[in-house]
């Protein structure tokens, strides 16, 4: 017996402002398409008889006790009915402004979305609200409920002032509705089938405009985009594939096929598109949850995009400028340090500026606030402590959008506008007022440096074995020292415990430390020391971190492993067999080499 | 084991349209990773029935044939014989990490519904809602299988699972419909339904503060038709339980026997069992409708479920 043809599956939001009628809408829609389980409708029947209370369509949908009682829906519910056509997921989602994060997270996985209007209420705060939100979070199709027609004798004349008010507003927003349809859903006017009681309307019944929605389909067509996921290996099960992962949001992809992984720039080629349990495959697209292994074994990490080296890249810098809306009942302030998440990237990130603040209900533009409040939709600048992969959200969904996380909760989300350029940066606004300020001493870096018998210099070792750099730098110190050169020593301990006591432990971020790490570096090399420090491991941008913070000063970067940093040059490499005093040995004679401790001197 | 051979399910996808079984394997796997990646005491939850055993199937894909945590079986003593002998029949086949937990104490004080001591929701509470927090948080004993001798030994590891993978679906009843992909819980468990975090796109909460545990759904989108059509589709080994095998009886819903009574029904293969669910006699009944603990009070398994049952 062979499985019938599948059913497409659409999800669908009802939006709205409180009280507008979007449950009863649901429970009238379930019922004239005979989709309500047995079980369901004589459960709830039997409840309201046992609470002595007349029997609502809503109640089907607020389920939860809580719920009943207050009469209002407090969070995103799924039902599901089907037609001939397809098998619908309708969210109902709480139109009360105290529950507009679940709103969103109910709107945030739809298609295509219903927003009710009340007649006799007409367009609220949160109609608009929630109009404006659903372009945001890339709803393209929209129709529009006038509900409870029976409140306003059916009027055709009250029906199209709505409308008319009401698609003024969507087109301020940027939304072009699909329609307008006027209903009674406590009489199941215009529904299943359009209504005696309206005879002046004659376009599609509410059932038909869901069928008349279009299936997005998946975006092959597009240039290839996929977030990595993670990156696995199953050693231990026995298992020598080093995987690469993720939901793949745009395009496809063949064996065989050059990529480069961004915001680092690396680049392979597809050595296999891995599949389980069936055999691996030889191509993958947009919409799949897929893994690859790759022929040359680079090391990513999760949170880089995928691109073919055929298509165009994204977009890679600090500050861009986005559209946000916030969430949470601390508002976002400039300065602060919040965690954005976009595609599988988490990074830091910092609002720097607040151009714009817009309210929903009168649409009027605040430019003055000093920070986004609950409920505000914002144009602002945000800067990442190191360049981000991304693309426009006119251009890719996915890859467009973010949410902002402050503290442990999603606090607000938003779409990138427009990509800005990395020559201002708040670290380089920093430096700029540092060293204007900076009080600078009578004795010269040249007096100091003939006086000591060496130059001041950072001296930074890295690699992955951190017992290991810590070792040999202490190493190095100790025949400095021996040798009386004025030399010291900084374990990241004495920063993490003392220099960055300060800091929130809940929120330790090796960016920071480095930060702080730099600061120091500049003041013990303006004293003319050879300041030495190891760190964990370093890529191409904390190095332009410490470069920037320790000018004028320069840096030696000492790396210690056999494999070479993949994005920057260190200027010297000490194999991993080496002890700690072969490694002083070498560290010395490329001091020395180089002119930083002054041969004449011995 | 499915009893019916299944044509065999293609290799490579024909056309590079997504259709909605694509689409909602590929929604669930992609939570998986994100949950594997950002969460580290993480186990899943397996009772055995059609659900669970779909989301170990995609655990297995998620992770390319592994089952990188271990599966958790709340063992209340009375499942039906069949289901315990499935169980590890299939976990030695797969090479799973699997555990059972049990609240040996009421069992022993015979503290149960068929023993006549309580009532069906104190029996679920206790065999099922505590015995499953004390063996997550790792203050009661668990059992795990030992893959050389077969057997089971007490688990030296007594770590809390902070992260718990469960394969809860939206359309079960009124207050699953309302879960979230991943559902924080504080300490006690609890569930608070009014505050519950935005879930925004394909970005899910994954922040924490030390001390809260979490449910993860990879499954809420999924409707009961769903998952028979998926399991016929990949031709999932599920449990023969669901198929009539001539007595005009079969199980829709897996439970403790005492609870749970079979459905008159002769579908006797997946194929059928899609046949009923769609056009046939299960199209419009609920699928718990053979649960009897459900019935007992107004609030019925939102009840069970605040205060932590799966």
């Amino acid at each position: 017996m062979a499985t019938p043809e599948l059913m497409e599956q659409m999800n669908i939001v009802i939006v709205g402002h409180v009280d507008h009628g979007k449950s009863t809408v649901i429970g009238r829609l379930l019922a004239d398409t005979d989709s309500l389980p047995k079980g369901k409708l004589e459960q709830v029947k039997a409840f309201c008889a046992a609470n002595s209370r007349p029997f609502e369509y809503a109640f089907l949908l607020d389920a939860l006790k809580d719920e009943q009682a207050q009469g209002i829906t407090i969070d995103s519910a799924r039902c599901f009915f089907k037609t001939d056509k397809r098998h619908y997921i309708i969210i109902d989602a709480p139109g009360h402004i105290e529950f507009l994060k679940n709103m969103i997270s109910g709107a945030a996985r739809a298609e295509a979305a219903l927003l009710v209007i009340d007649a006799h209420e007409g367009v609220r705060e949160n109609s608009k609200r929630h109009g404006h939100l659903m372009s945001m979070l890339g709803i393209k199709q929209l129709v529009v409920l006038v509900n409870k027609m029976d409140l306003v004798g059916h009027s055709q004349e009250r029906f199209e002032s709505i409308k008319s008010e009401y698609s003024e507003f969507l087109t301020q927003v940027g939304v072009q509705p699909l329609g307008f349809i006027p209903i009674s859903a406590l009489e199941g006017h215009n529904i299943a089938n359009l209504a005696q009681s309206m005879p002046w309307y004659q376009g599609a019944t509410v059932l038909q405009q869901l069928d008349n929605f279009k299936k997005q389909a998946a975006k092959v067509e597009k240039p290839f985009r996929m977030p990595v996921q993670d990156i696995y290996k199953f050693t231990a099960q026995g298992d020598d594939r080093r995987l690469v992962v993720g939901t793949i949001d745009t395009g496809c992809i063949e064996v065989g096929t050059p990529v480069t992984f961004y915001p680092s720039h690396k680049k392979s080629i597809i050595k296999s598109i891995e599949n389980f349990p069936e055999k691996p495959i030889n191509q993958a697209f947009a919409g799949q949850a897929s893994s690859f292994t790759l022929k040359d074994q680079i090391y990513i990490r999760p949170g880089e995009i995928m691109v073919k080296d055929t298509d165009p890249p994204p977009l890679c810098t600090q500050r861009f400028r986005a559209n946000l809306f916030w969430m949470s009942k601390n508002p976002m302030v400039t300065g602060k340090n919040y965690k954005i998440k976009l595609g599988s990237r988490q990074s830091p990130v910092v609002l720097v500026k607040i151009f714009s603040i817009l309210d929903s209900s009168t649409l009027g533009r605040e430019t003055h606030k000093q920070q986004i409040g609950r409920h505000d939709v914002a144009e602002v600048l945000l800067e990442t402590s190191k360049p981000l992969a991304f693309d426009l959200a006119t251009e890719f969904e996915n890859t467009g959008r973010f949410v902002l996380v402050d503290q442990y909760e999603i606090s607000g989300g938003g779409i990138v506008l427009e990509a800005l350029s990395d020559s201002e940066t708040t670290l380089s606004d920093h430096i700029k007022v540092r060293e204007s300020g900076w009080v600078h001493s009578k004795i010269t870096a040249a007096q100091r440096t003939s006086h000591y018998h060496h130059k001041a210099k950072f001296v930074l070792l890295s690699g992955q074995n951190n017992q290991q750099s810590l070792a040999f730098a202490q190493s190095l110190e100790h025949k400095l020292f021996h040798d009386k050169y004025p030399v010291y020593f900084l374990g990241l301990s004495q920063m993490v415990e003392g220099v960055s006591a300060d800091l929130n432990s809940s929120s330790f971020r090796l960016e920071d430390q480095l930060r702080r790490l730099g600061e120091l570096a500049r003041i013990l090399t303006d004293a003319g020391l050879i300041f030495i420090a190891t760190v964990p491991e370093l890529d191409q941008y904390d190095v332009k971190v410490l470069q920037m913070l320790n000018a004028p000063h320069e840096i030696s970067l000492i790396h210690i492993g056999d494999t070479a940093p993949d994005d920057y040059k260190p200027d010297l490499q000490i194999p991993d067999a080496f002890t700690a005093e072969q490694s002083t040995e070498r560290i010395y004679k490329f001091l020395k080499e180089k002119e930083i401790i002054l041969e004449y001197f011995l | 084991m499915n009893p019916v051979p299944n044509p065999a399910s293609p290799t490579t996808h024909p056309s590079s349209n997504l259709d909605s079984l694509d689409q909602l394997e590929a929604l669930s796997i992609h939570i998986f990773r994100e949950a594997y990646r950002e969460f580290k005491n993480l186990c899943m939850l397996w009772s055995i029935g059609k659900d669970s055993t779909v989301l170990l199937w995609l655990a297995r894909k998620a992770f390319l044939g592994h089952v990188p945590f271990p599966l958790v079986h709340i063992d209340t003593s009375y499942k039906i014989p069949a289901m315990i002998q499935y169980r590890d029949q299939l976990a030695l086949e797969w090479k799973l990490n699997m555990v059972y937990g049990q609240n040996i104490e009421a069992l022993a004080n015979k503290q149960t519904f068929p023993e006549g001591q309580i009532s069906r929701l104190q029996c679920c509470g206790l065999l099922k809602t505590t015995a499953l927090k004390k063996t997550l948080s790792g203050e009661w004993k668990r059992f795990r299988l030992d893959h050389t001798t077969q057997k089971y030994i007490t688990d030296p590891i007594s770590e809390p699972y902070t992260g718990v993978i469960v394969g809860a679906r939206s359309d079960e009843e009124g207050s699953r419909s309302k879960e979230r992909y991943f559902s924080p819980r504080d300490k006690q468990s609890d569930w608070d339904v009014g505050d519950q975090p935005p879930e925004l796109w394909n970005q899910y909460k994954t922040d924490f503060a030390p001390g809260t545990h979490l449910r993860i759904h990879p499954l809420l989108d999924w409707t009961e038709l769903n998952i028979w059509e998926y399991i016929h589709r990949e031709n999932i080994p599920i449990i023969d339980l669901y198929f009539n095998k001539g007595d005009g009886k079969r199980y829709r819903s897996l439970g403790c026997y005492p609870c749970t009574t079979p459905v008159e029904s002769t579908a006797s293969n997946t194929a059928e069992i899609i046949e009923e669910l769609r056009s046939g006699k299960f199209s419009n009944i609920a699928e718990r409708s053979g649960r009897a603990q459900d019935k007992e009070d107004g609030g019925s398994l939102e009840t069970l479920r605040r205060e932590g049952y799966m």
